[in-house]
């Protein structure tokens, strides 16, 4: 049995977590630079030139990327040969994301759905576990802004429908949000498992790096198909046209029943605020 | 496309020459609100009660800002999508409130009651937050203080950056996506 010391766990989530609401991932920043030198259209250029302004500015200013500083979504692969000394996993990542958005200034965007009231703390992170084999535990955190979440969906095609039927929904979906999402977005798409899991792996596709081709070359190429299908719709950065709808199209795969074909994409902000952290 | 510098509050002469595309750069006070702030102030209207801020060429600005750090009037604050004030826009609108502030589309109610009532939609640059904050020189809760991120504050903005979206002639800039 692996120990690891639930105050190691709290300092390094912590950490990443500030990091995460002011510093534009690597990857994220590079494809904007890549989209501004692409585009010609003067508004799609001033756009993504602001955003390249607001990402020095944020790296610098400690003044968080976005004001919408999100929902903290945590996904956590812990190994059945790992045992955590001291506090309980979900409470220490809690308490570090809490730490974090009050110490760095963060809004708490999270309220009662009913009343509408505010937790004050950003209080609940949502928090996924997969009990996995090994000795390892590794946390995948995510900021994720309320206007991208908004325009995500999940449906359960007919099996008939197939690739034609799924690659419809999902430009259609990018189409109808036009604006709304701040694009240039990034898609996660969710094919297969059940209604319920489909938006997991749309979710979990958002924390493939840009850069990151599919290992399957049939889906490599659908993800390239879906991206240029979003990206001829023209809406561009902001909506003000242009060529950048999209920075990358991410699908993540899963067998399915007989009768169905689960479909469910999860629209990402340009602000594409995720870590990876392995104890 | 021109570039306009306007002063708050806003009058009808100053929206009657915007048009879609135009750049206007805002200085002066605007007000803060978005979901649950318009749900209130809708109430109070209903009541008969009086706004925490004059109406009449007043500007909205849809941004829940993050809290200000030491030695800042306010944190990161850029828009947040308007369609959600879609439904208490007009009534706003309507009794004089001259430019609201925010990213993404409008419905067609929101779009007629530019039209009647002379105003227009202006965007910012979503997910700007950290730049956008830097125009904004003052910033003070108003009201609803107990929605926290969601209470109505009173900012001081100098020479604000925003696109005319829709104006009064039904011109829009956002594009139609080719499907």
């Amino acid at each position: 049995m692996r120990v690891i010391n639930s105050d190691d766990i709290y300092s390094k989530m912590k950490q990443v977590i500030l990091e995460a609401g002011c510093n534009l991932p690597k990857d994220v920043e590079e494809a904007i630079e890549k989209a501004y030198k692409n585009e010609t259209l003067d508004s799609a250029k001033e756009v993504l030139s602001q955003l390249l302004e607001n990402s020095k500015l944020a790296r610098e200013s400690k003044l968080p990327l976005c004001q919408d500083t999100g929902v903290g979504i945590f996904f956590v692969e812990i190994g059945d040969e790992v045992k955590i000394q001291g506090e309980h996993i979900s409470d220490v990542l809690t308490r570090a994301m809490v730490d974090a958005y009050r110490e760095g200034y963060f809004r708490k965007s999270l309220c009662n759905p009913f009343s509408r009231k505010n937790t004050g703390d950003n209080t609940p992170a949502m928090i996924h576990y997969d009990l996995v084999k090994g000795d390892s535990l590794k946390v995948l955190f995510m900021a994720k802004g309320g206007g991208s979440e908004n325009m995500s969906r999940c449906t359960m095609l007919a099996p008939a429908a197939g690739w034609e039927g799924i690659k419809e929904f999902v430009v259609k979906r990018v189409a109808e949000s036009g604006p709304n999402p701040c694009p240039p977005i990034i898609v996660g798409v969710g094919i297969g498992g059940t209604f319920d899991y489909a938006p997991i792996l749309a979710k979990k596709a958002l924390f493939r790096p840009l850069g990151d081709r599919h290992p399957d070359e049939d889906i490599a190429k659908k993800e390239e198909e879906l991206l240029d299908a979003i990206n001829n719709l023209g809406i561009g950065p902001m909506g003000l046209g242009g060529k950048t709808t999209a920075l990358g199209v991410k699908i993540n795969v899963k067998e399915c029943h007989i009768a169905s074909l689960p479909v469910a994409v999860n629209i990402q902000c340009h602000s594409a605020r995720y870590k990876e952290v392995i104890f | 496309m021109n570039t306009y510098k306007l002063k708050t509050p806003l009058t009808d002469e100053d929206i009657l020459k915007l048009k879609a595309g135009d750049v206007v750069l805002i200085s002066g006070i605007i007000y803060t609100a978005r979901d649950a702030a318009h749900k209130r102030l809708i109430e109070s209207i209903n009541r008969g009660e009086e706004l925490p801020f004059p109406i009449q060429g007043s500007v909205i600005y849809y941004v829940g800002p993050t809290p200000p750090p030491p030695g800042r009037p306010i944190g990161s604050a850029g828009p947040t999508t308007s369609y959600r004030m879609d439904p208490y826009a007009p009534t706003l609108y309507k009794l004089g409130l001259k430019a609201s502030i925010g990213k993404g589309k409008r419905s067609d109610e929101v779009k007629k009651a530019m039209q009647e009532y002379k105003g227009v939609y202006l965007g910012a640059t979503g997910g700007a937050g950290a730049l956008l904050s830097q125009r904004i020189k003052d910033a003070k809760v108003l009201a609803y203080e107990d929605l926290g991120p969601e209470a109505v504050r009173e900012l001081v903005v100098e020479d604000f950056p925003t696109l005319v979206i829709n104006d009064v002639y039904g011109g829009e800039l956002y594009v139609k996506p080719k499907l």
